[in-house]
């Protein structure tokens, strides 16, 4: 048996503790702030499970929102006719065999290209369920009336949040962790030393995708009225990569880390600043990829002179 | 134990190997020579399965191995450097070699595997190296780094692409003593080189292409007074 390093322990007995700390926040907090948790929570479950396919990998998605959108849609078409766990089972089969296909066709994609259609099929998916409502069931929006507390959707994103978080821990810790490195650095080379590149490729894009699915559905009973326009919208998968790329995409924490402070930061912006959103949006994130690349926990590692591969924190 | 018949691949109008037929036994060294763009490193492309053969096959031990992909190829015992080294930078120098034995064809992970990549990188002489930033080695290091990872797994057939260009004197006597001594452990050796003196004391067969052509094969001397092989490095005019 292997024996862990000792930061991979600290990571995981740092998981165990901030999950039930967080669990009992909504216990704390009135309630104005339980909306303030589910965004929060909605942030860190999006960077986290963005992170676990793109930060290693370096294939930079900007197809967030489709998976995001594609499970709040879900929530929007079965609300009406099944139980609200078997909508997020069939919001995370769509998930997944929507990213099976994309993930077939497009991971021999190399760098631009990648980014590219990802940003294209988050228009895709929305242009085309935009026209199946209107040729086919001729409505736009939909209605979800789903009896689900604000605290138990925070519940269930901090669930979303933990799996991301155990389930990239477990990779990191395993054989499949060189494996995904590799891969980022050279292709060739992993594959030269005998890993299934497209396999291991997919299965992270799939996984990933699943999580963020699911961050969609779980939160489509707050919306009440959904249309394309609102569940599609590409600013969430902008925010998701600047949150990622300010903590580091390459490590564990790197996205929990970006997300808390951005999230509480946008909020701010929206409400104070709501007409220049977009541009202080931009500047931000022009200012995280220029100022730093490898993100914050890389230059706190830095200064404390730390192993210079260590990934785990 | 491998035989590759009528190897053949067309890069659009460019034939760059040309119906090359070579066959290696177990435990040979064998040095794969010729000029510059006369599909050396090609020929090892396509049996590594980096490039797919426009037509022809190769068989290892008796086993069709083109058409698979990279990763299986590797994973049924064939291993190789780069002509330019890669390695892995975002992983330590032990885990670049800890990477190829997690996916062998018999995984090997935990402290068995510590074990056996220290044991790989003090062979090529890289003891107590483990630990570093693979940016942290210098160009010969890091090409001791490509052959430890390359070696770790013990594997029945090694592509070496110019492994020792850029070798000194000394370095180069150490390098041919550690290729000799891998012979010892069952590999089969396929070696692209430049450096004669390498090729004299390492192959005693040498297998020589010229424009994508085997021009000729057999003990390095006889290859070496070679009519073709003569005019292939050095043109017609220097035959007198």
């Amino acid at each position: 048996m292997r024996t862990l390093p000792r930061s991979a322990l600290a990571s995981l007995a740092a998981i165990v503790v901030a999950v039930p700390v967080m669990a009992l926040m909504p216990l704390v907090l009135q309630d104005y702030a339980h909306g303030l948790l589910v965004g929060l929570m909605s942030y860190v479950t999006l960077a986290t499970a963005w992170a676990m396919f793109s930060g290693p990998t370096r294939y930079i998605s900007l197809a967030t929102v489709a998976f995001y959108g594609i499970g709040a849609y879900t929530v929007a078409v079965l609300g009406d006719h099944l139980a609200f766990a078997a909508i997020l089972g069939a919001a995370a089969l769509i998930g997944l065999g929507v990213a099976l296909v994309v993930g077939l066709a497009t991971l021999r994609l190399a760098g631009i290209y990648f980014v590219i259609f990802s940003f294209g099929l988050a228009e895709l998916v929305r242009q085309v369920i935009t026209w199946f409502e209107t040729t086919v069931t001729h409505t736009l929006g939909r209605y979800i009336f789903i009896d689900v507390t604000t605290v138990q959707i925070y519940w269930l994103l901090l669930g979303l949040a933990s799996v991301s978080l155990l389930l990239r821990w477990g990779i990191e810790n395993s054989r499949f962790g060189l494996a995904v490195h590799a891969i980022g650095d050279d292709e060739t080379v992993a594959r030269h030393a005998g890993v299934n590149v497209t396999g291991v490729k997919l299965a992270l894009f799939a996984a990933s995708a699943v999580l963020i699915t699911l961050a969609g559905a779980v939160q489509a009973p707050r919306w009440t009225y959904v249309e394309p326009s609102i569940v599609f919208n590409p600013t969430i998968s902008f925010i998701t990569l600047i949150m990622a790329l300010l903590g580091g995409a390459n490590r564990l924490w790197g996205p929990v880390v970006g997300a808390v402070p951005l999230y509480f930061f946008f909020e701010w912006l929206s409400v104070r600043w709501h007409d220049q959103f977009s541009i202080i949006l931009g500047l931000t994130f022009v200012a995280v990829v220029f100022l730093l690349p490898n993100g914050v926990l890389a230059l706190f590692e830095r200064r404390r002179d730390a192993d210079p591969v260590d990934r785990h924190a | 134990m491998l035989e590759a018949t009528s190897l053949t691949k067309r890069f659009g109008g460019l034939v760059a190997v040309n119906d090359l037929t070579l066959t290696l036994g177990q435990g040979e060294i064998v040095g794969l020579l010729g000029p510059n763009g006369s599909g050396k490193s090609t020929v090892l492309n396509l049996i590594s399965g980096a490039l797919p053969a426009t037509s022809g096959e190769v068989r290892l031990d008796g086993e069709r191995i083109t058409g698979s992909p990279a990763h299986r190829i590797a994973r049924r015992g064939v291993s190789r450097t780069f002509q330019l080294v890669r390695l892995t930078p975002s992983l330590a120098v032990r885990e670049n070699v800890l990477l190829a034995l997690a996916f062998a064809q018999t995984p090997v992970t935990g402290s068995e595997a510590r074990d056996r990549a220290d044991a790989a990188l003090r062979r090529v002489g890289l003891a107590g190296q483990g630990d570093r930033a693979v940016g942290d080695l210098n160009y010969i290091d890091q090409k001791r780094l490509e052959l430890a990872r390359a070696i770790s797994t013990a594997p029945r057939l090694l592509l070496l692409d110019e492994w020792m260009a850029g070798l000194n004197p000394t370095e180069l006597r150490e390098a041919i003593t550690l290729i000799s001594s891998l012979r010892g452990d069952g590999m089969t050796i396929l070696l692209v080189e430049h450096i004669m003196e390498a090729v004299r004391a390492l192959c005693p067969r040498c297998v020589v292409m010229s424009a994508g052509r085997g021009i000729a094969d057999g003990p390095t001397a006889d290859v070496l007074r070679d009519d073709a092989v003569i005019a292939a490095y050095l043109g017609k005019a220097a035959h007198a």
